[in-house]
């Protein structure tokens, strides 16, 4: 903490009226205008490299991406009986991006952060899909008790710290998160997740700018999924390479195939080194998509069917992985056995989320403050 | 003559302070940026700098002193060729910086009887056609009528042009007025709420759009320190003719972040008009007068209250008084007073009251600020018992306010106590059984009002 601490003791200032002082003639006092002194000139992290997983990590990739998807359609599938209201929005088509980096965080060390569309790093961190889906009809058994609905899901024993409405809070609150981690000295990184339209927010700007001041352990990761709601990202972002957005605040960025959960992985690998070896932010920009409406209620008329056709089939994560392990040698009746468990946990989850009770008249008025007063 | 130095006020706050050190001694020659003393306040220490050139002839505190005034000369400089021989040290007393002003502030001019004697509804003539259409449409076609009629008007927000809205209240704008007037934002509220008040203050009329009013939490600043202070802080010379719009309180099953009555916040401060209408007719001529208006316009519209269709006269022009109420059914046992969707739970549960015999007059306020109080006074001496009714939190309330304009204005008038209804003091619960606990209803309007007798 040795930035934070070292603040001045003393603090002076000029007690003058400014408009009295002379103009000061420009001479070799002031620094030289460094024009041209780009970011070559600054250490940066290597462009990662695909990540060679064994076997037993490419079947648990395939199996966290497709327990997302399956369990996302579901959800829809409710929303639409009426058992899920208000905001749902569903993860289908960037599950690459939360199963790749998540795998190569430590749970329990590294912390989370997401903004409302979080049921996939909910279900990347292993949580029980049943609370998440009891959370999504709004059950006392739900994650955090009915209260949290889609959008407001946390698992604090996963350092999963939700879960948040307010586009662009999340980057600033995970940048608190870091602020722990190096105040604690607990090794811990935090992941901060936001959206291509969040990064547009200037809390993303001063968070940036202090995290990197401050060196914070921290990976900001941009999923640009490229609209935000009916708005693409080029119509909404003067410097629409989201990666470079970090770059005036001297945090490297790296922009990587989303859809590819070995490039995801593979570039957390390199981000997680940069970080936990002291330098400070890292930026990740994940080019992704998102295949379904912004929300449930978004009829997503500002694009094309055959752009939303083309993104599954040439780019689908889940169909890749598959491809990738039939290569290793997993046969199609193995694959179909995933599937199927899969199905059937899906299909429990949503049986136990329709069938639990809904909180108890009381909940209302608890948890409102953690003390009496 | 030598320049007196004073002993400089180092911060807003600083009366008095310690003359720490002196950087300078009698005889020295000073120039303009030189470092004459150092001097503790309660926060820091800071360095007094030279303005005047001269040759300093005198210094009258020493340095160690504390507790010295704002104001007490400390040293004397003599300008060149003046008389550098000391004078007789006078200790000029510190001029009193400013009188503590005992003077009562004068009382705050009333306007409410005035703007109730001025302003009423436009009448409407008999026979006068009316049509149904939804909140939605009257909002949109108020805009595309103050469009057409002034050229400085402008809509700016998110999702506003090429998806028509968020919730498609600036449907078909983009196709009339182009891009160049219906302008799609990045996710930005602070930026474009703060882009749209500079906009109004150099003089065109802009008609800013949050998605909903919980996203205007991030440009809160402009509207309440930019956009509301700015005629008063310039003296009456800069305006800020803007209106900030968006629907306001909650919606249905979207939780805690996305489901909050603003009205409160926005009323408590000076220098904003604050609107919210429940039906299509008061939604089409407030919106149109708001955008006339000179001042900072807060006006808030309800998502639910959308979709729903009312009747509306067939006037060219239809444009209402701000800070003006408006009886929506009359009465003559108790007052309902509400604003927004909260009007439509009122009638309500006048209707059911009227089944038990008692006849409820409901109150709509349309603008909270400001507040037409006489309107709520009249009805009190009708119906001498008063209820409000709020979809919002209780404390610190709309309701709150009423109540204590009753107990101000009112007490003689009243023969019960006023009873606030609103939703309960909590945050939105998701669950759908806990919303429903949560909001007000019209059963509980009317539970409450049967309290009274
Ligand atoms: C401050 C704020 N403004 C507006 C909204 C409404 N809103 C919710 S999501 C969204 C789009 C966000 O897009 P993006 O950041 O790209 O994330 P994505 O939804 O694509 O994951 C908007 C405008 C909000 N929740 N918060
Ligand atoms: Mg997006």
């Amino acid at each position: 903490m040795k930035q934070i601490a070292a603040s001045k003791t003393k603090d002076i200032i000029l007690a003058k009226p400014p408009a009295k002082k002379k103009a000061v003639p420009t001479g070799s006092a002031i620094p030289a205008l460094s024009g041209n002194s780009g970011p070559q000139n600054r250490e940066r992290p290597e462009q990662p490299g695909s990540y060679r997983a064994t076997l037993q990590e490419m079947l648990s990739f395939y199996r966290e991406m497709l327990l997302i998807r399956r369990f996302e359609e579901k959800a829809g599938q409710l929303y639409g009986l009426g058992l899920i209201g208000g905001f749902c929005h569903l993860y289908i088509g960037q599950e690459a991006v939360a199963i790749g980096l998540q795998s190569a965080l430590i749970p329990g060390k590294d912390s989370v952060i997401t903004g409302y569309r979080d049921h996939g790093h909910m279900l990347a961190y292993g949580i029980d899909p049943n609370i998440i889906m009891a959370e999504l009809t709004g059950r006392a058994a739900g994650i955090s008790r009915g209260k949290g609905g889609s959008m407001h899901m946390f698992s604090t024993s996963h350092k999963f710290y939700g879960g948040h409405g307010i586009v662009g809070a999340q980057v600033s609150l995970g940048a608190g998160l870091a602020f722990k981690h190096k105040y604690a000295g607990d090794g811990g990184v935090c992941l901060a997740y936001f959206g291509d339209g969040a990064s547009n927010q200037g809390q993303v700007y001063e968070s940036f700018n202090m995290a990197e001041l401050w060196k914070l352990p921290i990976i900001f990761v941009i999923e640009n999924n490229q609209y935000a709601m009916g708005t693409s990202v080029n119509r909404a972002s003067s410097e629409d390479q989201l990666y470079r957005r970090g770059e005036s605040f001297r945090i490297p960025g790296i922009q990587v195939d989303g859809m590819d959960v070995l490039a995801v992985r593979g570039a957390a690998e390199t981000a997680l080194e940069w970080v936990r070896g002291g330098k400070g932010p890292i930026l990740l920009e994940m080019k992704t998509y998102r295949y379904r409406g912004h929300s449930m209620s978004d009829p997503a008329k500002y694009r094309s069917r055959d752009e939303v056709q083309a993104m599954r089939e040439n780019s689908d994560p889940i169909e890749q992985t598959k491809a990738r392990l039939v290569e290793m040698g997993i046969s199609e009746d193995e694959i179909k056995a995933i599937d199927k468990d899969i199905r059937a946990i899906v299909n429990e989850a949503a049986d136990f989320a329709e069938s639990s009770p809904e909180p108890d008249a009381n909940e209302l008025y608890t948890d409102i403050l953690v003390e009496q007063y | 003559m030598a320049v007196e130095l004073k002993m400089p006020a180092l911060s807003p706050t600083m009366e008095e302070g310690t003359l720490a050190k002196w950087l300078v001694k009698e005889g020295d020659v000073v120039k303009s940026g030189d470092i004459l003393a150092e001097i503790e306040t309660d926060k820091a220490t800071m360095e007094f700098e030279a303005v005047d050139e001269g040759t300093v002839t005198s210094i009258l505190v020493s340095e160690g002193t504390d507790n010295v005034k704002v104001g007490t000369v400390i040293a004397l400089i003599a300008g060149e060729g003046e008389d550098t021989a000391a004078p007789a040290a006078k200790q000029a007393a510190a001029a009193p910086i400013s009188a503590p002003a005992a003077v009562a502030a004068p009382a705050a001019p009333s306007p409410v009887p005035a703007m109730s004697a001025i302003k009423s509804d436009p009448a409407i003539p008999a026979g006068t056609q009316m049509v149904t259409m939804t909140l939605r449409e009257a909002l949109r076609d108020a805009m595309a009528e103050e469009m057409r009629r002034e050229p400085n008007v402008f809509v700016m927000g998110e999702e506003v042009a090429e998806y028509q809205g968020a919730y498609k209240v600036t449907q078909g704008l983009l196709e009339e007025f182009g891009p160049a007037r219906v302008i799609d934002t990045p996710i930005t509220e602070y930026g474009f709420a703060g882009i749209g008040t500079g906009a109004a203050m150099g003089g065109l009329r802009p008609v800013i759009e949050f998605m909903t009013f919980n996203f205007a939490m991030q440009a809160i600043d402009h509207i309440v320190n930019s956009a509301a202070k700015t005629n008063y802080m310039s003296g009456g010379q800069m305006r800020c003719p803007i209106v900030f719009r968006g629907p306001n309180g909650a919606a249905a099953r979207v939780g805690a972040q996305h489901s909050q009555n603003y009205a409160p916040w926005y009323a408590s401060v000076p220098g904003l008009i604050v609107i919210a209408p429940y039906d299509a007719a008061d939604a089409k001529g407030l919106l149109k007068a708001a955008i006339r208006c000179e001042d900072p316009v807060v006006f808030l519209e309800n998502e639910l209250l959308y979709g729903r269709s009312f009747d509306l006269p067939v006037i060219d022009d239809y444009v209402l008084p701000i800070g003006k109420a408006r009886i929506m059914r009359e009465g003559s046992d108790v007052t309902i007073v509400s604003y927004s969707i909260g009007v439509g739970m009122a009638l309500e549960a006048a209707g059911i009251l009227a089944g038990e015999g008692i006849s409820a007059e409901v109150l709509d306020l349309r603008t909270i600020r400001p507040l037409d109080k006489a309107a709520v006074l009249q009805s009190l001496t009708k119906t001498n018992r008063l209820v409000v009714a709020e979809e919002g939190w209780p404390t610190c309330s709309v309701g709150s306010e009423i109540l204590a304009i009753c107990m101000e204005e009112g007490f003689d008038d009243l023969d019960a106590p006023v009873l606030r209804v609103t939703n309960e003091d909590v945050p939105m619960p998701y669950a759908a059984n806990l919303e429903q606990l949560a909001l007000v209803n019209p059963a509980k309007i009317a539970a409450t009002c049967r309290k009274l007798f």
